[in-house]
């Protein structure tokens, strides 16, 4: 390895590696002077890695810029910090790496650090778009001018029961030439609750984080705080994780298939897809007594036992699913109708995935194989492979289709585990979590890679907790696959990305 | 008699349309749906509700919907329902006016739309004109073609008694039909051209025009919407019916026909998606073609 010169030659290690859950001490934590930042961006884009999460933390020793990156080669993440030592900023490595331009944004508007040289400092949840601070010139939306061209705006305040979000289109008659998203009408400050609030209730801020992916943020958080505690939850309880994670998937892409068909007028599909939605929850309802699997991930295992009876259950309705997942499928796959509407629209091309460090099946439908389950493996998935479903295309068919090859992954998937259960308990009780140390923990969520970051201070307490759902990286894709599109796809390009307000928003 | 008869069905049965083809997308759904009478309750519904007007409105805003069932009723009664009973005002050259009606029921609608002066009602008033000027030839190339095979200018003279063209414009009057029935489609926003159930403002093209409409309004848009399903009903219906009878038959079966037209319509909207936007010019000159060759075909027929 490369870090042997270095060590030799006296310095301490560039950064240092965990894997996904586990703790490190902030002691064994590299911190490199704030200059080399650059350069180790530099060097992880060269290196391949996506950047998990960069924010500023403060421990006994001052403020420092903590930057996690992950390296699926080696299915490793490393952590490196670099000393804030008071300095007002840094130059940006968003031209060098720019699936950090968000994160810096972030650290501007939250922080009041300036990233120097950022292409587009402008606020990610704040409103503060026309004011110019001492530091950062005002960021209106962009505009076009022009004959014939008009401005289209939509939201806050949607017609549907939808959260709440402002797109500002800039259109050529029926042609976007330019969307910007305004986000952050959701915001709740749910990392400061996650640090604050008594520690009972953290499991049920870190479920409504995104509502409908309440498994995959407790099961993050839950991950987190056992890498911190070295507690290990039961095999049993994880086989039942993994089982709530994918039947969680299955209904949002489901759900999500019948919306795309609901957004191009196909009854039929809208219809039955519908349907199905509804079993896989019920089969949720069934095992944890939430619709959305709520409060059935805690920290130390599972809350509620799988039952030879509700084995014997699931196997059976997913098995009569399956069936009519396919044929509604296949309908709807085989209407000429909808594959023009769907074949062709709102593409992003590989290139742009990859520069920007869009996840889940963002990524996967640009022909890129990233996926948590895969990369970084963790509880049941380390004993068991799902195949990375992938297509090419990039476009509202390739996302439909991933989304399809995914259900029918995790059909197979639940089967096994429902099938052969580990024995045993599915609950330990949790250690006390240990003091002056971070960890991060990754889970494939149905939108993509969440992502958890988690330091305590030198009494073992909470002291930052970091949150990145996968809709924070996949906003832009979304205006970036609308760009050239006729306006009236717009809701099914959005549909076929169905992207949290709310998890972006925290 | 007849004319009270023409009358009451002109404005008593139009709101059924819409039930039945409700009826039968959500039989293909699988659900059971709304009443087949939904309709009538929620007019009643909406004529004892208040209404809202912006302040950026004008008289023009309140004008639209009134103007529009106005031009359609008019238009109602210059159609024969069936062979049985003919427009109560008919005259010679009155599918003229007819086309214009139908147009001058858009203009007002359309004005009323860019009154609002919001962008979503100004783009669905675009698209809408735009679809309008594409259907308009279609329209007017099949009532060429009638008007030629019964040497008439008049609807019910061209739509009354037993139509002997059948006999001899056979293929002709299918591809009339069917240019029809795509006009009648397209202009009543149904799909694959529009969405009448989509709740997205950026894909609307008829009902974002008439989302700041509510309470009386709103009533007449939608008794409006649905007197033109049945007016353009009407005239594909007698056509594909081709034949004479008694009077009370010849009504039953007309009326038949339109149920039979309604399902047919709400069997395309359970197994079509909507087509794209850019794709609509398409189908609807496709429907001035059809419009076209049949008028040729009988042009060849006639002459010959």
């Amino acid at each position: 390895m490369s870090n042997g010169s270095a060590l030799s030659s006296g310095r301490q290690a560039d950064h240092a590696w965990l894997a996904n859950g586990t703790a490190l001490s902030l002691d064994a934590l590299a911190t490199r002077p704030l200059h080399e930042l650059l350069d180790a961006a530099i060097r992880a884009r060269e290196q391949q890695k996506r950047l998990i999460a960069l924010f500023p933390f403060c421990d006994g020793s001052g403020d420092r810029l903590l930057m996690v990156a992950a390296d699926a080669a080696s299915a490793r993440l490393s952590a490196t910090s670099f000393d804030l030592a008071g300095a007002p900023g840094w130059p940006s490595i968003t031209p060098v790496w720019p699936e950090a331009h968000l994160f810096e944004r972030e650290i501007h508007e939250r922080w009041g650090l300036v990233p120097e040289g950022h292409p587009w400092l402008k606020a990610v949840r704040g409103h503060r778009e026309l004011e110019a601070t001492p530091v950062s010139p005002a960021h209106p939306f962009l505009r076009a001018e022009g004959e014939g061209i008009h401005e289209v705006a939509v939201g806050p305040i949607h017609a549907g029961i939808i959260e709440p979000g402002h797109f500002r289109f800039q259109c050529f008659g029926e042609e976007v030439l330019h969307l910007e998203i305004q986000l952050g009408y959701q915001q709740r400050g749910a990392e400061q609750i996650l640090e604050q609030a008594a520690p009972a209730r953290r499991l049920a801020v870190a479920e409504s984080i995104a509502g409908d992916t309440a498994v995959g943020h407790a099961l993050t958080y839950c991950m987190a705080l056992e890498g911190l505690s070295g507690t290990r939850a039961p095999l049993r309880a994880h086989a039942i994780r993994g089982i709530a994670l994918e039947l969680e998937r299955m209904a949002n892409h489901v759900g999500d298939l019948g919306a795309l068909c609901n957004d191009v007028g196909y009854l039929p599909g809208a219809a039955y897809f519908g349907r199905l939605r509804g079993d896989f929850l019920n089969l949720l309802t069934e095992i944890s007594g939430n619709r959305y699997g709520r409060s059935l991930v805690v920290p130390g295992g599972v809350r509620f036992d799988v039952t030879p009876a509700l084995q014997a259950r699931i196997l059976e309705t997913i098995e009569a699913d399956e069936r009519d997942l396919r044929d509604t499928f296949k309908l709807a796959i085989n209407t000429p109708s909808v594959l023009s509407r769907f074949e062709g629209t709102g593409s992003i091309s590989r290139q742009t995935a990859v520069e920007l460090g869009f996840v889940g099946p963002t990524a996967r439908a640009c022909g890129i194989s990233r996926d948590v389950r895969t990369d970084h493996p963790s509880g049941v998935f380390q004993f068991t492979h799902v195949p990375v479903a992938v297509a090419e295309d990039g476009d509202v068919m390739a996302r439909a289709n991933v989304r399809w090859l995914e259900v029918t992954r995790s059909l197979r998937f639940v089967r096994e585990q429902v099938s052969r259960l580990p024995e045993g308990a599915v609950r330990v009780p949790m250690s006390p979590l240990a003091p002056s140390s971070m960890t991060t923990s990754l889970v494939e969520g149905w939108r993509g890679q969440i992502a958890h970051v988690v330091l305590t201070d030198d009494s073992g307490r909470v002291a930052r907790h970091k949150v990145i759902d996968p809709s924070f990286h996949n906003w832009l894709a979304l205006a970036l696959a609308v760009r050239g599109a006729q306006i009236s796809d717009f809701p099914l390009c959005n549909k076929s990305f169905n992207l949290s307000y709310a998890g972006h928003d925290l | 008699m007849r004319a009270a008869l023409h009358l009451a069905i002109l404005l008593l049965l139009p709101p059924l349309l819409p039930g039945i083809v409700n009826r039968v997308k959500a039989a293909f759904a699988g659900r059971r749906g709304p009443p087949v009478l939904q309709l009538y309750f929620d007019l009643w519904k909406l004529v004892r509700k208040g209404a809202v007007y912006s302040t950026a409105t004008t008289w023009i805003f309140r004008a639209g919907p009134v103007v529009t069932v106005a031009a359609l009723l008019v238009a109602g009664l210059l159609l024969p329902f069936g062979g049985g009973l003919p427009g109560p005002a008919a005259f010679a050259g009155d599918v003229v006016l007819f086309a214009y009606l139908l147009g001058a029921g858009r203009f007002a609608t359309v004005l009323a739309a860019l009154d609002t002066g919001s962008s979503f009602e100004g783009m669905g008033a675009s698209r809408e004109v735009t679809f309008a000027a594409l259907a308009e030839p279609a329209l007017f190339l099949s009532i060429a073609g009638l008007a030629l095979a019964r040497g008439t200018l008049s609807w019910t003279t061209m739509l009354s008694g037993q139509m002997p063209a059948w006999h001899s414009f056979g293929p002709a009057f299918a591809m009339l039909i069917g240019a029809l029935f795509l006009v009648a489609l397209a202009e009543n926003s149904r799909i694959p051209f529009d969405d009448p159930n989509t709740h997205l403002e950026l894909t609307m093209v008829h009902e974002v025009m008439v989302l700041d409409h509510s309470g009386p309004d709103f009533a007449f848009i939608l008794y409006g919407a649905s007197i033109k399903l049945f007016l353009l009903g009407a005239i594909v219906v007698r056509l594909a019916l081709p034949f004479a009878a008694s009077i009370p038959a010849h009504v039953a079966l007309f009326l038949a026909g339109m149920i039979v037209f309604a399902v047919i319509v709400g069997v395309v909207e359970s197994t079509f998606a909507r087509l794209r936007m850019n794709r609509i010019p398409q189908i609807l000159v496709a429907a001035g073609v059809f419009a076209a060759l049949a008028m040729a075909v009988i042009l060849i027929r006639v002459n010959g």
